[in-house]
């Protein structure tokens, strides 16, 4: 029943095009191949990665790993009362940052819904607006507002509420253009003003919608705001940069460490509160 | 109702009745304790966040008085976006911009070196991600120890923040950009290789079998029954994991890892304001314009191969 090798060939002379690409799709795929390592390694060499380089650097990379064990843990009270504050300080500016973006872009976020605003200029307004918005990086944002209110956590929780405007704009008010269009037809043929329209026709569609948003930006501002500490915005990132600057390795180690741990609490939370609140609205339908 | 209860012909009805109420009491207890806490969390963030910080300010007429932090900073603000803006005149235009990007050969080379070190990253990040996937996908791990160590890594990888591995990597390799084409290398592999995994888990595993039965090894599995159901997935999730990176490496320099950002820490050190503006500009058009090629690419790949995984 096996094939012999002079049959297999023989197969594969009659029909070429099963068994490998035309010859101009082939010259297409070696030469996109060809680029792209032709540029990798420019980039290599240009950015100086001598093997002396990363050898030393491996070398280096080792003796900072090599801190991870035993964990660093603190001796006194004061000194864990300090790293949990710096951890508290940084959900809270996620908290904080979430919440107050989620205050003004909600009803914000109304003007750049296709089937509420049909005001052309001020729906396409609304949309440019949040593109440009979402440009800014947070961590720009945060150094703009370390300048104007001075280093800590405040300067965080703004940037990230600035920047959260822009993406639940954005989200929200595409949430909002793909409901289902019955419900409204129902409310308004029972006499049902527009705002009532919106309120009972439109708003039990999106609003589990929003609560999974919200909560997924939630998680992921705790991600960001760790970084905006590193810039001077207060919260664990701070600490974190403080203990590079001084090279206390084995601390870093304990930081990281807690910072992943954090991440998996909030993430845990927020699955919790997800199952529990959207779980419980499919059941009162 | 409650009244027709008394007349007792409508059983099922009051019945009704009684557990809506329950079940409205109970809805309202839940909202309560749920807005309390809420509530409770919000004030104790914000007297975290500094909200009810008390600071001074100087007047006009140079004497002191406190003030809460948010209405002395606003104003503060306000001068230092008013500062970041250039004068640009009708009659000077040309002049006015030739001030305003003044460094802009500097920038170019900068601009460069950025979407170099995203391209690399990216490069390094897929090897690593694509290499990791499939022993940290439950289908296909060839076995528990394997892909308990394998998503451990890639969770740990993608959770530390790029700013963080870049501040080590800066330390262990020295100022450059090699340091920040490591540190968005290795974040990039820990977010791709759980997106990868998550798509491998998802194939027909019937190809898989049909390479077996003809006696494949695990890697002749992996290479003749996964790789080609998963390839669609991958090109469209890299090249929007490209767009992610040039934003990563445009502000990466900030530490020290090379690219644009080390000109946003200058600027802002050096207190040329405009130049904020102007890199600010840069950046954008930057992103822009990578986003639009990168979408354009994405949708002719996609045409391109329709593979079964989706």
């Amino acid at each position: 029943m096996t094939p012999t090798d002079a049959q297999i060939k023989d197969w594969m002379n009659k029909q070429p095009q099963a068994f490998r690409d035309t010859p101009t799709v082939r010259a297409r795929k070696i030469g996109l191949w060809v680029l792209l390592i032709g540029l990798f390694a420019w980039c290599l060499y240009d950015f100086n990665f001598s093997p002396e380089r990363i050898w030393v650097g491996l070398q280096r990379l080792g003796t900072v790993v090599s801190f991870m064990f035993p964990p660093h843990l603190w001796e006194t009270w004061p000194e864990w009362v300090e790293v949990f504050t710096a951890l508290g300080e940084t959900v809270a500016m996620a908290f904080l940052g979430t919440v107050l973006g989620l205050i003004i872009a909600f009803p914000v976020s109304f003007l750049g819904a296709k089937n509420i605003t049909r005001i052309f200029f001020l729906r396409h307004t609304a949309r440019r607006g949040y593109d440009i918005i979402r440009a800014f990086e947070t961590l720009i944002l945060a150094l703009i507002f370390i300048r104007a209110f001075g280093l800590g956590p405040l300067a965080g929780i703004l940037a990230i509420a600035v920047s959260e405007i822009g993406t639940f704009g954005k989200l929200f008010s595409e949430a909002l253009e793909n409901t289902s269009k019955r419900p409204v037809e129902g409310v308004v043929a029972s006499g049902g003003s527009r705002f009532q329209s919106i309120l009972y026709g439109i708003m039990p569609q999106v609003l589990p919608v929003h609560l999974s948003i919200i909560l997924y930006n939630f998680e992921s501002n705790v991600r960001s705001s760790t970084i905006l500490g590193i810039v001077g915005a207060g919260g664990i990132g701070f600490m974190l940069s403080d203990r590079i600057a001084g090279l206390f390795w084995d601390q870093v180690w304990t930081i990281i460490f807690l910072i992943i741990a954090m991440v998996y609490i909030v993430d845990y939370l927020s699955g919790l509160i997800r199952t529990r609140v959207i779980g419980k609205w499919e059941g009162a339908h | 109702m409650t009244a027709a209860a008394d007349v007792t012909p409508l059983r099922p009805m009051d019945q009704f009745e009684l557990d809506y109420s329950a079940q409205r009491r109970r809805a309202k207890l839940g909202w309560f304790i749920a807005s309390v806490l809420f509530f409770a969390f919000f004030a104790f963030s914000a007297w975290l966040g500094d909200f009810f910080k008390v600071t001074q300010v100087t007047n006009v007429d140079g004497s002191r008085e406190f003030r809460w932090i948010i209405p002395a900073g606003l104003p503060r603000l306000g001068e230092f976006i008013e500062k970041t803006l250039p004068v640009l005149r009708w009659d000077s235009l040309g002049a006015d911009f030739a001030g305003w990007f003044w460094r802009w050969k500097v920038w170019l080379n900068l601009l460069i070196e950025t979407v170099l070190i995203a391209f690399m990253a990216t490069a390094l990040g897929v090897f690593g991600g694509f290499v990791m996937s499939f022993p940290a996908s439950r289908n296909l791990a060839p076995n528990k120890w394997v892909l308990w160590i394998c998503r451990r890594y890639l969770e740990i990888a993608r959770t530390v923040p790029e700013l963080v591995w870049a501040l080590i990597f800066v330390f262990c390799f020295s100022v450059g950009p090699m340091a920040g084409v490591l540190a968005i290398g290795l974040h990039t592999a820990g977010a791709l290789g759980k997106l990868y995994s998550e798509v491998n888990e998802n194939i027909d595993m019937r190809p898989l079998e049909g390479v077996k039965a003809a006696g494949g090894t695990w890697f002749d599995q992996i290479r003749y029954g996964a790789v080609p159901q998963v390839m669609p997935n991958i090109i469209s999730y890299t090249l929007l994991r490209f767009e992610i990176n040039v934003r990563a490496s445009s502000i990466i320099g900030y530490v020290g890892a090379g690219g644009l950002g080390q000109e946003f820490r200058e600027a802002l050190s050096l207190q040329e304001y405009t130049d904020l503006s102007a890199l600010f500009i840069i950046i954008f058009v930057t992103v822009m314009v990578i986003d639009y090629g990168s979408e354009k690419l994405r949708h002719r790949v996609i045409g391109l191969e329709k593979g079964p995984a989706t």
